[in-house]
């Protein structure tokens, strides 16, 4: 089929939503894993049928599912009778093992004190350019794992954990996970990852050797502003055909980049508050980058009680807000870091989840807004796929 | 044969009912028919104890005949009424919250 696929993450199960290209009639699917917290779904770019899905309760830990069939049916990978079967004639069933390499050691805790690197959770799965196996996840406590068998098993790029700054890494408010990952399309080797609250780093060969890449970010609620490490970096987003621009969009500032993250400078410019968590980029204007301001660390809430995407048509430092179908008055929801996507239709579709379970598009690049479902729980995560 | 009864989110990611029977071969313990059910339901494994260490994850609890034997030691046997079937082995999720 031709249209839209938008994959919904919630607190509480996820939802598949939808669309012919026109985007006006919705269908929503759902909830799958029901009960359980999606945070984050996304389909690979080599086939759209397949789909990962990171499932997780605090009670019973992490699932990995696994889509090949655009969402309607749902396994853990490996799962088949045939592939339970390992060495010795017993049963694998290791979708879920997120194990460290080695000794895990530790990282700074929220009282200074160092403490051990515990796996809790896959925050963001970002499937491979040109391989549908080929699948990363970002995981809390902060580490990268990689799957080559279509998320039958993992395997620790542990270089980025073990880095020399390792032990100065602490967590955010929400963890210390690893939530965005983003893969230069020119070079694939070369890729780009976030951690709240260690900061961006990159590696250049294929995660043999990570980079911080932290120059320029100032962060004043740490011992020292301007440190390599230890900033609570929420989101960094990047159009395709310029790998070299990134934009991100940090506890508080929002900051671009057009050296690879070697440095970066500050585009917050007339936005009413510079904190917030989702930043991304139109599908067809490079230069074209939206924000959702939330007013404080504190409140985490939208300031006035409006509902306001921000949009830049220049990069940053000058931003128009985009308020038409959006509440106005008396909306505390809050937008979380990895629940803003883009389609790649012309005009460009925006797409956005919220706190209180509202899921919000836009046809014409921001200009006007509609929700396309108002109560699902808590959204996580939002993830369009345009499909040919 | 022992009877299992697993918590809601168990049962439906295992996609069995509310009990499940499982062969255990010697010497019937936590430790043993914990190892046995995942070796059935491989989709288990992780979700009840850690996939390394296989320690209780923090939030389940296991009772046996009206107790609540989380803290024994995996290796301690189960009671006779366990391991006839006569009861089921418990596998809880803990009430956390308000």
């Amino acid at each position: 089929m031709s249209g839209i696929r938008v994959l919904v993450g919630t607190r509480k199960g996820a939802f598949i939503l939808t669309s012919d290209v026109k985007r006006k009639d919705w269908k929503v699917d759902g909830p799958h894993f029901a009960g359980w917290e999606i945070y984050h779904m996304k389909g690979s770019p080599v086939d759209l049928n397949r789909i990962y899905s990171s499932q997780t309760s605090g009670w019973f830990g992490q699932i990995i599912q696994r889509s090949d069939d655009g969402g309607k049916t749902w396994n853990t990978p490996g799962s088949s009778p045939e592939e339970l079967q390992g060495e010795g004639g017993m049963p694998k069933g290791e979708s879920n093992k997120f194990v460290y390499h080695g000794v895990p050691g530790t990282h700074q805790w929220y009282d200074g004190t160092q403490h051990p690197w515990e796996f809790k959770r896959v925050w963001h799965l970002e499937p491979a350019l040109d391989d549908v196996d080929h699948v990363y996840a970002g995981v809390e406590d902060a580490a990268l794992f990689e799957s080559k068998d279509g998320g039958k098993t993992w395997n620790e790029l542990s270089a980025l954990r073990k880095h020399d700054t390792g032990p100065r890494w602490q967590p955010g408010a929400g963890g210390m996970c690893l939530h965005t990952i983003l893969i230069d399309p020119k070079n694939q080797k070369r890729m780009f990852v976030a951690i709240s609250a260690a900061g961006a780093f990159r590696t250049d060969d294929g995660g043999k050797t990570w980079k911080p890449i932290n120059k320029g970010l100032h962060s004043q609620y740490i011992p020292d502003p301007t440190a390599e490490v230890g900033h609570c970096v929420h989101r960094i987003a990047m159009h395709p055909s310029r790998p070299n621009t990134l934009f991100m969009q940090k506890h508080w500032d929002v900051m671009r980049s057009d050296d690879g993250g070697d440095s970066w400078k500050e585009v917050s410019g007339n936005l009413p508050t510079d904190f917030g968590f989702p930043i991304d980029v139109h599908a067809h204007e490079p230069e074209t980058i939206y924000v959702v301001p939330i007013k404080s660390d504190s409140e985490h809430y939208p300031l006035d009680g409006k509902l306001r995407v921000y949009r830049s048509r220049t990069g940053g430092n000058k931003w128009e807000e985009l308020t038409k179908g959006l509440p106005q008055r008396d909306c505390y929801v809050n937008v979380l870091r990895d629940a803003m996507s883009v389609d790649s239709v012309d005009p460009c579709g925006i797409y956005f989840g919220t706190t209180g379970g509202q899921v919000y598009a836009s046809t014409d690049s921001g200009d006007s807004w509609f929700p396309i479902v108002r109560d699902l729980p808590a959204v996580l995560s939002v993830e369009a796929q345009t499909l040919k | 044969m022992i009877r299992i009864v697993l918590p809601h989110h168990l049962r439906t990611l295992a996609k069995v009912g509310a009990e499940v029977q499982i062969d255990v071969n010697g010497s019937a313990t936590v430790q043993s028919l914990l190892d046995a059910l995942e070796n059935k339901y491989p989709v288990l494994r992780g979700t009840i104890r850690d996939h390394g260490t296989l320690k209780r994850r923090p939030l389940v609890r296991f009772f046996a005949c009206g107790e609540d034997i989380s803290h024994e030691s995996p290796d301690t046997p189960l009671p006779d009424l366990i391991v006839k079937g006569s009861e089921p082995f418990f596998v809880l999720g803990a009430i956390a919250g308000g």
